[in-house]
């Protein structure tokens, strides 16, 4: 771990193989983020395993205080990830819970160096992309003007920042502007959004002008939490700016 | 202190309510922030200092109970009297006694937030003394009778029209002015005679230097230096943690300090008070007291991972850039310390029967780690309160006291399920045909719709796809 408590991933050979991990909230709300992410790694030559008994990365739990119970659903995933190849996660916020607190999660536990080298494979998919497969896209899509939100987990967890930007900038047609808050959070926060929903509200509600001023027509985000709210919010609010997850969005424009 | 329970949620609603509040914080912290980000644009810089000014209070840590014997004795040697106080009551005693003793009956503060902990001004209004609060915004926020909002800029929750009508209703003298230096000068006028008659000044301490018996004081209006040098009898009030090493510890952690807070490079005041009045000196107290503050700090200090939090120097950094703060500001807390340090401090002070709400005042956004001058590990200690607040033990006090049963076996049959592989594709199945079915209206959903659409459960889970596919299981 790095002086500021980010993970810094020392790099790594390009491997045959990576296991993908889907999370809770792409298995259920975003397949297609998911579907979209393993695309782009297969795109890269690479073989794309998906366990089928994976679930969660325990972060709701753990986040909220019951740690027992984010133990037995951390403990659960072990088995799925035997190889040795990395295991590539399409969100910020569950990469980070994966490798930058199961080692603290299973502390004490009998399996704890187990969890610890499952933890140190774990690789957010942007910063996969750039750092390990050296990917470069040629843009196919028409001109758009776009945004990109930071989650927080992603930038302060797993010190992804310019990654997600630097493949958003090799599209030749995306005019990528900038949000002038880009680092505050969106304010799902997991349970806090339904915790205290009306501060969680205030919260989007100023990302969501953030986007607006922008004048961009699409928000572009690397997590499925802050984009369920952002999007929500969007949407709730019928402004005409569509929330989409990067590896979808890379698709996209890569396929024409 | 603290004897109820506070409600963040309800005062936080009303907090958003208040458009021109959610105004001036949101102004008030983009200046700081951007300020802020100026001071340390130097990357390697401050990477240094910071790591610099972290072993300077984990080492002042590491031996505390040593450090703390030494500065009281080298404080005696030099003729400072020092005095222990294990609660906030204790405190007030002390700070009491030494009135009564020399017949005090006004008192001229400098800032500081231990006395804020102890409710000072009040206890002392209860026994007949009068304690005038004299940094500028300090001034302002007892005038309203209200509380500091920020542990740097208490007032920083009011506009200058707000103040300009405080003023007017509250001063004698005062005529109606938004112009800030007619409305300071006002200030100043009030404080300068109360300083010329008071019988005792109080401050707080930024450090204590253990080597010399030094009390270091940072302002920028110069009440601080009136409040510690012009009335005979000067108290400092400071929590047991404040302690550091050596005079050479002091520089690195008021430069982190003044840039983290208020983006100075330095303040226009650092006082070191290192004795009272020697013969032949013009000016200082006749006697220094001393009162070091334990209120639960010794407990926190005894457990390894809770200790970080007394690593905090009150740069306030943490409050700035809190999204949550930033809506919401420092009222909601209802605590002396409030924003993320407050989050943690409070709950480990005061215990989590009263505050346990506040660490969940959070979206773990991590903002305030990586802003901390000093590395305090905030919502990683967060967590473990979250955790402390639903289990029963002893390290934090009221440990359990928010073990809710209906929560409780949510998260059992939320783990059971996504334990369980059959069982976690059998409810993810279920919820991708049923779910969307769910009206707006049931509890946790109402919440979320009230200013965002319905997540939408695709009709296929990731799984499902997967498996069509082809995608390789193993």
């Amino acid at each position: 771990m790095s002086h500021d408590g980010t993970l810094s991933r020392p790099a790594i050979e390009r491997p045959d193989s990576v296991y993908f991990f889907g999370t809770c909230l792409v298995d259920l709300f975003y397949p297609e983020a998911g579907m979209a992410g393993m695309d782009l790694l297969k795109q890269q030559g690479v073989r794309v395993v998906f366990p089928q008994g994976q679930s969660c990365c325990s972060q709701p739990a753990y986040n909220s205080g019951y740690r027992e119970e984010a133990l037995k659903v951390a403990r659960a995933q072990l088995d799925y990830f035997p190889g040795d190849w990395p295991i590539v996660v399409p969100s910020g916020s569950c990469a980070g819970m994966m490798s930058k607190h199961w080692p603290d999660l299973f502390k004490g536990e009998p399996d704890e160096a187990r969890a610890c080298q499952v933890a140190s494979r774990v690789w957010e998919l942007t910063q996969f992309l750039v750092q390990v497969l050296k990917v470069k896209f040629e843009d196919q899509g028409p001109p758009v003007k776009i945004t990109w939100h930071a989650s927080c987990h992603a930038q302060r967890e797993m010190g992804v920042t310019d990654e997600p930007k630097a493949l958003l900038r090799q599209l030749a047609n995306v005019e990528l502007v900038e949000l002038q808050r880009e680092k505050e959070c969106c304010g799902f926060g997991g349970t806090f959004a339904v915790r205290h929903p009306e501060i969680s509200a205030a919260m989007v509600g100023d990302k969501v002008a953030d986007i607006e001023n922008t004048g961009a027509k699409a928000v572009v985000s690397g997590d499925c939490g802050c984009l369920m709210n952002i999007s929500g919010a969007l949407e709730g609010g019928k402004k005409p700016v569509r929330g989409v997850h990067i590896a979808q969005f890379l698709k996209e424009r890569t396929h024409g | 202190m603290g004897e109820s329970s506070i409600n963040f949620a309800k005062a936080s609603s009303a907090a958003l309510q208040d458009q021109q509040l959610r105004g001036n914080f949101r102004r008030a912290m983009d200046g700081l922030m951007s300020k802020r980000a100026v001071q340390f644009a130097d990357t390697a810089e401050w990477n240094g200092v910071r790591t610099l000014g972290a072993s300077v209070r984990l080492r002042a840590l590491s031996k505390l109970p040593e450090l703390l014997e030494k500065l009281e004795a080298n404080c005696t040697k030099n003729g400072i009297q020092v005095h222990w106080a294990s609660t906030t009551d204790e405190a007030n005693a002390i700070v009491l006694s030494i009135m009564q003793r020399v017949n005090a009956k006004l008192v001229v503060k400098g800032k500081s937030m231990v006395s804020e902990e102890m409710h000072l001004n009040a206890f002392l209004e209860k026994h007949g003394i009068e304690s005038l609060e004299s940094d500028l915004g300090e001034y302002i926020v007892q005038l309203d009778e209200a509380m500091p909002s920020h542990i740097i800029m208490p007032a920083i929750h009011m506009n200058t029209k707000q103040i300009a009508h405080l003023f007017k209703q509250k001063i004698k003298e005062a005529e109606y002015t938004e112009d800030v230096a007619q409305l300071t000068d006002l200030a100043r006028r009030v404080l300068r005679k109360k300083f010329a008659t008071a019988d005792v000044g109080i401050s707080g301490v930024n450090m204590a230097v253990a080597e010399t018996g030094t009390l270091c004081l940072v302002e920028n209006e110069g009440n601080g230096r009136m409040s510690t040098t012009v009335p005979p009898v000067h108290i400092a009030v400071m929590g047991l943690e404040k302690v550091v090493e050596k005079l050479e510890d002091v520089p690195p952690v008021i430069s982190l300090l003044t840039r983290s807070a208020t983006a100075q490079p330095i303040t226009t005041y650092v006082n070191m008070i290192s004795s009272p009045r020697k013969a032949g000196e013009k000016d200082g107290p006749d006697e220094i007291h001393l009162v070091i503050l334990d209120n639960g700090r010794s407990g926190i200090y005894a457990d390894e991972e809770l200790r970080n939090t007394l690593r905090c120097i009150r740069c306030g950094a943490c409050m700035n850039h809190c999204p949550v703060y930033t809506k919401v500001g420092g009222h909601a807390y209802q605590a002396p310390y409030p924003g993320p340090i407050g989050s943690i401090l409070m709950p480990q002070v005061e215990g989590l029967e009263t505050r346990g709400e506040l660490p969940h005042a959070c979206t773990m956004c991590n903002a305030c780690v990586e802003i901390c001058p000093v590395k305090i590990p905030i919502v990683e200690i967060m967590g473990r309160l979250r955790s402390e607040a639903v289990h029963p033990g002893d390290a934090v006090k009221g440990a359990g006291s928010h073990a809710s049963k209906a929560e409780t076996m949510v998260w059992k049959g939320w783990s059971m399920t996504y334990a369980s592989p059959l069982a976690y594709q059998f409810a993810t199945a279920l919820l991708a045909k049923l779910g969307n079915a769910a009206p707006a209206s049931l509890p946790l959903l109402k919440e979320w719709t009230n200013v965002r659409s319905k997540p939408r459960f695709a009709n296929r889970t990731l799984h499902a796809l997967a498996r069509e596919k082809g995608i390789p299981d193993v």
